[in-house]
């Protein structure tokens, strides 16, 4: 179980996260909703060490991991993570084969003779032929990059995988069959996942928690349905996406 | 205008400073994980290797009018172009092949080491490195800045030997000067101090032009433009660090009697 208690994050002078309190069960997928700008990306960031906190902690099984210093003791802690990048981050200089495998290298004991084997079990957990494999990451479309990305992920076999909008870009569709993937994986190898989004469709079929990031703070967390009916005018407006709303109104008045 | 220099000093301060820690994560992952060979081998092809063409036929040029020059200044002095390949040789070996070995690698190779980290830096491929258990020190810098320190010495070696090549075909070709007389000139006024002067120097300048490089990729933040801002930033600084570089060195070395 992943806790996080007043959580701030700040560059200069920009309070990003000034108090967010979050609690992520474990083997349940939590969604984290919120405008661009938001600090989702920021906060996830937080949570695998990718940034330093301000201030606050996050408390992943226990420990406060914002208090480890040692770059060795962070790399055990982020281990157990895996993050699914916006765009993929794919590594253009390497192969797609190459890419899914690159983290065995580092975080597993497993022998280079299992690493076809692998490839080629991942990619289809993702939906992708063994073919593939050879292809660089430029010659492939969005969506095939974001499951090769999530392949990568799924071969080092993290505990916790953290989703960083992971439909974005996609069209309907294919938005539709990462959702379907990331519900799959929850399923089939009971991971935790956190999903950064605004896509609200996949939001509500994934999540067995949402929680509503504004200015800095979690404003409302709570199952779907408690989102669908709640009545706090900000997450309302979020939720049906219109531009008329008190969020408008402090765009506006800025 | 006294917040301008103020800024301009503390972006100074601050680029020192990124260096620094930089290196210093370079020493730790140096001794604490295991060596990148496969990474530095391909490091070394795409910064040694791939730039020798390149290099040879700067250097190449560079003898021929340094003997042509020489030549003609001496023949229209004493009556007869005398001593060109000492000057030639000398002038190459002590400060024109480390330089401009060093130059023609920087523009070639550290900008593309520059673009290339940037570039990864822009599309979160180093946090991904993180993400998988990779420290990007380790993975891409410290291949880098060795393959640096690897072959500019011995690109300088196979520069300075073109460009000694060059000044004899001019010799040889257009001074009618005898080769055996250009050659004996390189043998009787060179010694091994002025061979060992301009290798030194390669060694300073290889580590410089890596760290700056590495850096400056590394640093890299805003998109396509901040890859941009990165690479010249990286090109025009280490140009200019190897000629300041090479006064000081040059100080240095002569007061050693090298």
């Amino acid at each position: 179980m992943i806790e996080i208690k007043h959580l701030q994050k700040s560059f200069g002078e920009k309070h990003v996260l000034k108090d967010v309190n979050l609690t992520i069960e474990k083997g349940k997928t939590t969604c984290i909703l919120g405008g661009s700008g938001s600090g989702k990306s920021t906060l996830i960031k937080c949570l695998i060490g990718l940034l330093e906190t301000t201030g606050g902690q996050i408390l992943v099984d226990g420990r406060d991991i914002t208090k480890i210093k040692s770059e060795m003791k962070l790399a055990a802690v982020r281990r157990r993570f895996g993050y699914l990048f916006q765009e993929g981050a794919l590594f253009d200089s390497m192969t797609v084969g190459e890419n899914v495998t690159f983290g065995l290298k580092y975080l597993t004991d497993v022998p280079e003779a299992d690493y076809p084997k692998i490839i080629k079990e991942k990619l289809a957990l993702v939906g992708l032929k063994e073919e593939v494999a050879k292809l660089n990451p430029s010659e492939l479309s969005g969506g095939m990059k974001k499951r090769v990305s999530l392949a990568r992920v799924l071969a080092v076999e993290p505990e916790v995988i953290l989703y960083d909008e992971p439909t974005t870009g996609l069209d309907p569709i294919m938005s539709d069959i990462i959702s379907d993937l990331i519900i799959d994986l929850k399923n089939k190898l009971g991971v935790t996942s956190v999903v950064i989004t605004h896509d609200m469709h996949s939001a509500f079929k994934i999540a067995d928690k949402i929680a509503f990031l504004y200015e800095g703070n979690m404003l409302l967390q709570g199952t779907p349905d408690e989102f669908r009916k709640t009545d706090n005018p900000y997450v309302k407006q979020f939720v049906a996406g219109s531009s008329k709303g008190p969020i408008q109104m402090k765009l506006m008045k800025e | 205008m006294f917040t301008s220099i103020g800024k301009y000093m503390m972006g100074f301060f601050g680029e020192i400073g990124g260096c620094t820690e930089m290196l210093r994560s370079c020493m730790f992952w140096l001794w604490r994980s295991k060596f990148e060979w496969h990474q530095t081998a391909q490091q070394c092809v795409i910064i040694g290797v791939e730039s020798l063409g390149v290099t040879a036929l700067t250097s190449l040029f560079t003898g021929m009018v340094l003997a042509l020059q020489a030549g003609n200044t001496i023949g229209n002095i004493f009556g007869d172009p005398i001593f060109v390949g000492t000057i030639v040789t000398f002038s190459l070996i002590r400060e024109l092949g480390p330089v401009l070995t060093s130059v023609v690698v920087s523009g070639r190779a550290g900008a593309a080491v520059t673009a290339q980290i940037g570039t990864m830096a822009v599309t979160e491929q180093i946090d991904a490195l993180y993400t998988l258990g990779t420290n990007p020190i380790r993975y891409l810098v410290i291949p880098r800045m060795c393959a640096f320190v690897f072959t500019l010495p011995i690109l300088t070696l196979f520069s300075n030997l073109f460009g000694i090549i060059g000044g004899y075909l001019v010799s040889v070709y257009a001074l009618n000067v005898p080769g055996e007389v250009y050659l004996t000139d390189i043998t009787s006024y060179m010694g091994v101090s002025d061979f060992m002067h301009g290798f030194i120097k390669t060694f300073a300048f290889a580590f410089m032009i890596g760290t700056v490089c590495c850096y400056k990729g590394i640093s890299t933040r805003g998109g396509a433009e901040g890859v941009g801002k990165s690479t010249t930033g990286a090109v025009v600084t280490t140009i200019v660090l190897i000629l300041v570089l090479d006064y000081f060195l040059t100080a240095i070395l002569t007061a050693f009697g090298i």
